[in-house]
């Protein structure tokens, strides 16, 4: 289930790919000297000392022409890389939309779209990581192009660190699962904010007996990812239509509950009201887990400033905030005794080949490692 | 691609396109540079791949490329290609210097005198 590229459409990517990888790890490296040598030292001269906070390197990096090089290059290459995306689904659209309605009609009962969904306005305000569209858009009836589009430039933006398959949180999530709950058996899973099902086929793929069900907002992404999972022979997700802060199921009907990359696009209040539904729907015995990039807390104000750069010129409005909630006291908010609140962190597992976290340069924000939050529940599994 | 499917798929992201250099100018000038950076990585693979699959199928080989002169005609036509993709290139250079020269009576080289 994926757009038909030319040689030409290949080529866009790879070389998205390799400039991505070049930025990370030639480019993205020499902000720490620019600071070092030029930024810090002209602000300790106008300022008496060295800048405290993130927002004050910001200003003092603000004039740095590596800083404005670096940056003016990486926001270019988001934006060609959907150029490059919308070139190889949009002319295709109607025939990537008759695919996945085939391989969603194999298997009508794991795709329940709702059209009375609404578009929450921290989604619909700025569309996310400057897609065009966003998630949502539909330029024909059952449109996948959004999820396709998705799906077919998110490698060369995380340059293999995810993996091939894109799935690399999924399966290290799963890992951590088998690692500290050994032979526990989840019935039911779900996966908050899907998306294209990147990080929900490597869990139904470790249970093969539970079910897993996959919300989302965006009727493309669920279509899409869908006939993703179908294409892949995977039959045990339900892919949802839904809203994460308030979701039709019922008290306690899911022993393992988890979210990827997803808190950071939604807002304060939203957070809160998805934590209290994955609290409720939480059973007894189970868990919640949530990824995400580490916290600024601990980070010198420099690192901080470097991660922060998405929430400024990536359309990403809740990163910085996020990046500052402590979710663990969220949690405990939720009812949760200290105790029962844990923090880790989360391993991409990718193939041999693709390149890894600590060996190669993460790209500040966009690395295979994530900080976990979750909660465990009272009670015995069931 | 037709006119509104290009246009389609250049769209903007909603939300304000940030600048980092004091004039803007020069952020749009990078996002010219940049995406010809890649048009031009494009065309270099697209070569590649054809060296390599007429080496594959004995019919060029690539030391053959980087043996090859062009005879005078051959050069001729390249030379003659080169200029107008310079010219094109720097259209806006010309036609800053035909206003020059049509303010100061001189005639623009761009117009002709029926426009």
């Amino acid at each position: 289930m994926s757009a038909a590229a030319t040689h030409d459409d290949i080529a866009r990517f790879n070389f998205l790919a390799n400039f991505n990888k070049y930025m990370a790890t030639a480019v993205a490296p020499g902000n720490a000297v620019a600071f070092r040598e030029r930024a810090e030292p002209a602000w300790i001269r106008q300022q008496g000392e060295a800048p405290q906070t993130r927002s004050e390197v910001r200003r003092a990096m603000a004039p740095d022409p590596h800083y404005r090089f670096w940056s003016a290059l990486r926001r270019c290459g988001m934006e060609m890389r959907q150029q490059a995306g919308r070139s190889l689904v949009l002319r295709q659209k109607e025939s990537l939309r008759d695919r996945a309605r085939e391989l969603n009609a194999r298997l009508p009962s794991g795709l329940r779209l709702d059209a009375s969904i609404k578009i929450p306005r921290y989604q619909s305000e700025l569309d996310n990581h400057c897609m065009p569209g966003s998630y949502y858009a539909e330029y024909i009836d059952a449109d996948v192009s959004a999820a396709a589009n998705y799906d077919a430039g998110m490698f060369a933006t995380t340059t293999g660190l995810f993996g091939r398959y894109l799935d690399g949180a999924g399966r290290g999530t799963a890992a951590w699962l088998q690692r500290t709950r050994p032979g526990w058996q989840p019935k039911r899973i779900l996966d908050l904010g899907c998306g294209v099902g990147h990080n929900t086929v490597p869990l139904a793929r470790a249970f093969p007996a539970a079910l897993v069900v996959a919300v989302d907002l965006a009727a493309p992404m669920l279509r899409y990812g869908h006939a993703r999972a179908v294409g892949m022979g995977v039959d045990n997700i339900c892919f949802q239509q839904a809203n994460a802060e308030a979701l039709p199921f019922e008290a306690q009907s899911f022993d393992f509950i988890y979210s990827t990359m997803f808190l950071h696009e939604t807002s304060h209040v939203a957070l809160r009201n998805i934590f209290g539904e994955a609290s409720r729907l939480l059973a007894a015995g189970g868990v919640q887990v949530h990824l995400e990039q580490p916290p600024y807390r601990g980070m010198t104000a420099f690192e901080q400033f470097m991660r922060d750069w998405d929430g400024y010129y990536n359309n990403e409005p809740f990163w910085s905030a996020l990046h500052e909630t402590d979710l663990p006291r969220l949690l405990i908010e939720q009812g949760y005794s200290a105790e029962a609140v844990f923090e880790t962190e989360i391993h991409a597992m990718v193939e041999d080949e693709m390149p890894k976290v600590g060996v190669e340069t993460e790209d500040f924000g966009r690395g295979g490692l994530w900080y976990a939050c979750g909660a465990s529940s009272q009670g015995a599994s069931t | 691609m037709n006119p509104q499917l290009l246009e389609l798929v250049n769209a903007a992201a909603s939300g304000k396109r940030p600048h980092f250099f004091g004039d803007a100018d020069v952020d749009r000038l990078l996002a010219i540079v940049w995406a010809m950076a890649g048009e031009l990585a494009v065309t270099r693979e697209r070569l590649d791949t054809l060296e390599r699959l007429l080496a594959e199928r004995a019919v060029v080989q690539r030391m053959d490329i980087d043996a090859y002169r062009p005879d005078p005609q051959a050069a001729r036509e390249r030379g003659e290609w080169q200029m107008e993709y310079v010219a094109r290139l720097l259209r806006v250079l010309q036609q800053e210097l035909d206003a020059l020269r049509a303010a100061s009576g001189e005639g623009g080289r761009g117009r002709t005198t029926s426009d």
